[in-house]
């Protein structure tokens, strides 16, 4: 009996310490050398060319992201990031209801052009009904309603050196260093995939101002940071070093993953 | 009562003749094992910071904001009188948690997040650099998991040690008890129970948490579909993703435990150097 008493101290005592041991833990060490720009911090970001590299290999080209019933719309679509851009130009345009709005296709492309949200409707359409996979972890089912993107590249023919397709945005999220533009861009593999579409519309109705009126991109096999809202117009490059901090996108200069296939 | 103090008995013990040391643990072994502490360490910390910034679990495709599909939520609301107070649902049921879960920090500086800061990696709100640490230790966890698989298939650890024959299994009761009365031999092979932890660990926890989070992947549910359906949609394998890792934290700390218990010293050594001092030959006693 005595022993067994003991011994069950003795496992009180290490179990104590084991929790000590746990709390000591504590994470903050690690901060500085994770922030962006540290090398222990790009080494790791590199592991996101292996993921892009491997699921290319797997998915190719074609490969669709699942498509839903009706019946699995089950609520509205959450809005998320800027949902009531303010800028002037976005302002007085939304006041005619975009019947102004010119989407601009421009930079390596044999024939530049303008398309209003009309010569947009009158295209052949695209409408798929996807979940949305918010970075944040959660998902939303909804129904949009656009033209292929293939379409427009095959009407303003990108030149041979053109790589990216980015998407400039009338909404502005507000930082330290002033206002910096929501900007996106997609490689043109997923620009040419067929559920790649620019959506004006979403579960049978315009696209709400929330959910980025009057256009916005799907990219249904990444996340949600991909598909830009509020597209002001598209340009196409062969490297995006320039433009803005450089990384590809908004959220990307923030310290994000460019390829959000995961 | 006296007749046996423990004191004695333990001098008594050492007195003994020691047992030999053994070669144990092959250099693969211990190699992936010490990877998988660190992969293991990261990925929990960072795996908490990504679910602070979405703090639900849901079953299904989607998440539900106009219907209620929840199962799990950690939350921070104002408590009567003006307090903020930390709040954790599981299946319905709500729990306060103020100062661990939903609502801490130290006194003056308490914040709204989930899982407390000296439980994520960065310590403060950053679900980006979360993700990319996770993701690197995902790849490190998956290579040392193919490493471990073939080294342990040819070097016979996996037959040997880690699947348990029929004499192990009607073994099982007897060491069960063995266990809850905290009395380990030290043999050279491990014991059924080791046998079967070990053996769930590597054959169903790990793949279950690999597949559940390349189930979170729009990429992955584009080129294999079938996987998001295993798992009855990308909601419910966030859910599963997040119990497995529980599981795993549960493992952790019995593991632990045990070597702490039966001979820290002793499991310590041969899990670094593979040398083992397993218990003399019995005398008649058992």
């Amino acid at each position: 009996m005595k022993r067994a008493v003991l011994t069950r101290r003795k496992f009180l005592t290490t179990s104590a310490a084991g929790a000590a041991g746990l709390a000591l833990a504590g994470c903050d060490q690690f901060d500085a050398v994770l922030r962006p720009g540290h090398p222990v911090r790009d080494t790791m970001a590199a592991a996101n060319e292996i993921t892009f590299a491997a699921q290319r290999a797997l998915l190719g080209r074609e490969a669709l992201a699942r498509e839903f019933s009706e019946s699995e719309i089950r609520q509205g679509m959450r809005p998320n990031g800027s949902t009531d851009p303010n800028s002037l130009e976005y302002l007085f345009l939304r006041r005619s209801e975009f019947a102004l709005y010119r989407l601009r296709v421009e930079g390596l492309v044999e024939t530049p052009r303008e398309y209003s949200l009309a010569e947009l409707h009158n295209m052949p359409a695209r409408t798929q009904i996807t979940r949305h996979d918010c970075v944040e972890g959660w998902s939303c089912i909804a129904k949009w309603t656009g033209v292929p993107l293939a379409l427009i590249l095959d009407e303003v023919r990108p030149k041979s050196n053109a790589r990216y397709c980015v998407f400039h945005c009338f909404d502005i999220y507000a930082s330290v260093a002033g206002g910096r533009p929501y900007y996106e861009s997609i490689d043109m593999i997923d620009a040419r995939h067929p559920q790649t579409i620019l959506a004006y519309g979403m579960n049978d109705a315009s696209l709400p101002v929330a959910n980025g009126a009057p256009l916005r991109v799907r990219v249904e096999r990444q996340l949600g940071y991909k598909m830009a809202k509020y597209i002001q117009r598209i340009e196409l490059v062969e490297d995006f070093s320039q433009i803005h901090g450089g990384k590809g996108g908004y959220w990307q200069d923030h310290g994000y993953d460019w390829y959000a296939g995961i | 009562m006296s007749v046996t103090s423990p004191a004695a008995r333990e001098s008594a013990d050492t007195a003994k003749a020691k047992g030999p040391l053994v070669r144990r643990q092959s250099i693969w072994t211990r190699l992936t094992h010490w990877v998988w502490v660190v992969c293991l360490f990261f990925l929990l910390l960072t795996g908490l910071q990504i679910f602070n910034a979405h703090s639900s679990l849901y079953i299904g495709q989607q998440s539900g904001f106009e219907f209620d599909n929840s199962v799990f939520s950690i939350s921070a609301r104002y408590k009567e009188g003006g307090a903020i107070g930390g709040y954790t649902t599981i299946f319905g049921n709500t729990f306060e948690t103020t100062g661990l879960l939903g609502y801490s920090g130290p006194p003056g500086q308490e914040q709204v997040r989930a899982f407390p800061s000296w439980l994520t990696i960065p310590s403060y709100q950053d679900l980006a650099t979360g993700r990319v640490v996770h993701f690197f230790f995902g790849w490190v966890l998956v290579a040392t998991m193919a490493v471990w698989f073939l080294a342990s298939l040819l070097n016979g650890h996996l037959r040997r040690d880690i699947v348990p024959t029929g004499k192990d299994l009607r073994a099982l009761p007897g060491d069960a008890l063995d266990h809850a009365r905290l009395r380990f031999r030290h043999r050279r092979h491990y014991n059924v129970l080791q046998k079967l932890s070990y053996g769930l660990v590597l054959f169903i926890l790990f793949p279950l948490i690999v597949l559940t989070g390349l189930s979170m992947s729009p990429g992955i549910n584009a080129a294999w579909p079938w996987l998001i359906d295993i798992f009855g949609g990308r909601q419910t394998a966030r859910t599963i993703h997040f119990g497995v890792m529980v599981l795993l934290v549960v493992f952790f700390i019995a593991h632990v435990l045990m070597v702490l218990l039966s001979g820290p010293i002793n499991s310590m050594r041969s899990m670094i150097t593979g040398r083992y001092r397993i218990d003399p030959e019995p005398e008649g006693e058992r």
